[in-house]
């Protein structure tokens, strides 16, 4: 095992965080720690709240109650430009992707705050803008090439199909080179193959590049193999938080969630 | 297709990622810029010059503004006119008012007049979108249209509001052929439509992409959406700026606020639909669909001279202009641009398309 994949100290924490939707609870005083390099997955029936607590910790959603600390600052609420800037990307349940730009052209727009020259240089292309792009552009096809989409880089998303699209977002994610790293559902509506190949990455990234993990995931199996720590949430609650083998012998979580063999 | 990409490989990503890829296509734009700037000046007649090439170079250039903004970064607008209306205006108070001022300068800084009116009339785009941004922009029409009527200081204070293009020169060179103007109008069209291609390619254009085709995933990217937007909405505004400069000053010469009315929007906003949206060689083709179809028509319609009436005639060119439209949209909604793009990638497997 890499050495970069030791566990290490809480990098995320969200503490009392509480939120509703008018008169929608969708969260009520959760509390929870993501330590350095591990995978941790949010589990839990639908609208339990593990979408919204995506979208707390990146700052999509800025929640009523609580607040969340990230790499040592304390903040009342999360905004997404400066989550992606402090190393926080994410893929999203429904993709999210750019369809009218192509696989390259996608990718390319993750490192878009890695590239710092301005538009004047930029219509002028040649010169500094042509080997920012060229320096780029050899990250985004390293990441090409680890995903095993070559064949499709210059095809618009919009044509791809389901698994190679879904593919396509956690490379954009990548091409921002995360600390912190948010799958929503990376695996909704795969075959097996698919699913297989989707956790090979994930494994991979975490295992590589030290990239801690956050996914929310519903295939359990998946969900048991892959994660250091799983977090439960019904209706907005937590109801368990621990390794797999704990959370899996829990009343509560077997009540709420995973049921019992009949 | 008589030629194909065989045989061409791209070694390098500064290779691969070139304007035109296929080495083909690029000798043949370079064919067609020394054929726009050797040839056409020495055969063309005065009419062909100034009725119908400087009307389309100066058009595209305005269809260009549009698609950056509509078609690259999703913010409809209908606000075009307005846009280079102040760009005309402008240029020509910085001409008139400032004793030896160039004509290049005056026209940039004309360009970023419109700019500024562009960014300021670009705000709520932050928080409306589709046609409701369309409308807000229709704000911008008649605000600017007002204001350039109302204040004679615009027009230096001319009794009927109409403003004359002063002598134009550049670098010591008159403008006062129909030559030398449409050199001059084509060598700007070539520099901003180049400049519009290189800035779509690189970060900035992937930002108004991704901003057009999925706003949430761009912010969580850490793409600013607002800045993205109103940096659309100046670099549209400037083109639009130009372009009407060059409208009011090369075309017509003289010019009044009335000239950059809704009409026009509409014009420029029919370029891009026909042209394709999202697309700079698309601008180029709407520009020249509604530009030149027109005149064709009038032409096939003088055959028919004599044999029915000229106000039957006149009718049955707009209906004729108004049915191809509706057939181009239907054939291929994405316009003009992209048909070419499936000609060129069915053509590529021709004859054997299996």
């Amino acid at each position: 095992m890499n050495p970069n994949r030791k566990i290490g100290d809480v990098i995320l924490k969200a503490e009392n965080i509480s939120m509703s939707f008018g008169g929608v609870k969708a969260l009520t005083n959760i509390s929870l720690e993501v330590r350095e390099h591990e995978v941790l997955s949010i589990i839990g029936p639908n609208g339990a709240g593990k979408s919204s607590m995506l979208n707390v910790i990146n700052g999509v959603y800025h929640p009523q109650e609580g607040k969340v600390t990230y790499k040592g600052r304390t903040r009342d609420k999360m905004e997404p430009h400066l989550a992606a800037k402090q190393g926080i990307a994410r893929t999203f349940q429904n993709i999210a992707l750019f369809k009218g730009m192509s696989v390259l052209d996608n990718i390319m727009t993750g490192r878009n705050l890695k590239m710092h020259t301005n538009f004047l240089q930029q219509a002028w292309y040649w010169g500094r803008t042509q080997r920012e792009e060229i320096k780029n552009r050899k990250v985004v096809e390293e990441i090409i090439d680890f995903l095993e989409i070559q064949h499709v880089r210059k095809t618009p998303v919009g044509r791809l199909p389901y698994g190679l699209q879904k593919r396509v977002e956690l490379g954009r994610a990548l091409a921002a080179e995360p600390t912190l790293l948010l799958l929503d559902e990376p695996m909704a509506g795969m075959n097996v193959e698919e699913k297989q190949d989707m956790c090979r990455f994930i494994l991979d990234v975490n295992d590589e590049f030290g990239t801690t993990i956050v996914l929310i995931e519903h295939d359990m199996g998946v969900v048991m193999d892959i994660s250091d720590r799983v977090v439960v949430l019904d209706y907005g609650k937590k109801i368990g938080d621990g390794i797999p083998e704990e959370v899996r012998q829990n009343p509560a979580v077997i009540a709420a969630y995973l049921g019992t063999s009949h | 297709m008589i030629y194909r990409e065989s045989g061409q490989f791209k070694t390098s990503y500064q290779n691969d990622s070139v304007i035109f890829p296929i080495k083909q296509d690029r000798m043949f734009i370079f064919a067609l810029l020394a054929l726009a700037a050797l040839v056409v000046p020495m055969f063309a007649s005065e009419y062909m010059l100034s009725g119908i090439l400087i009307p389309f170079l100066v058009l595209s250039l305005a269809a260009l503004g549009l698609n950056i903004l509509t078609g690259y970064a999703g913010l409809l607008s209908l606000g075009s006119a307005a846009f280079m209306a102040v760009g005309a205006f402008a240029t020509y108070n910085f001409l008139v008012r400032v004793p030896g001022m160039p004509l290049l300068l005056a026209l940039v800084l004309g360009g970023l007049c419109a700019a500024a009116v562009g960014i300021l009339f670009g705000l709520p785009s932050l928080r409306i979108k589709g046609f409701y941004l369309a409308a807000a922009t229709l704000a911008a029409q008649f605000f600017v249209e007002w204001v350039l009527t109302k204040f004679s200081w615009f027009t230096n204070h001319s009794a009927s509001g109409v403003i004359s293009s002063p002598p134009l020169e550049v670098f010591g060179i008159a403008l006062d052929t129909p030559v030398s103007k449409y050199l001059f109008t084509l060598a700007v069209v070539v520099v901003l439509a180049l400049a519009a291609k290189n800035l779509v390619r690189s970060s900035t254009g992937r930002a108004w992409m991704a901003v057009r085709d999925m706003d949430v995933a761009a912010e969580v990217i850490g793409i600013p959406i607002l800045k993205t937007k109103l940096l659309a909405f100046a670099i549209s505004s400037f083109y639009f700026g130009i372009a009407g400069a060059l409208y009011a000053f090369i075309l017509l010469g003289t010019v009044d606020a009335q000239a950059f009315d809704l009409h026009r929007s509409f014009q420029i906003l029919f370029m891009i639909i026909i042209g394709g949206v999202g697309s700079i060689l698309g601008s180029f083709l709407g520009a020249a669909f509604i530009v030149l179809l027109p005149i064709v028509l009038n032409l096939l319609g003088q055959l028919l001279h004599g044999i029915v009436s000229t106000q039957f005639l006149s009718n049955l060119e707009m209906m004729i202009f108004g049915g191809l439209i509706i057939f181009f949209l239907i054939v291929e909604p994405l316009g003009l641009a992209k048909m070419w793009q499936i000609t060129k990638e069915k053509l590529r497997l021709w004859p054997f398309p299996h």
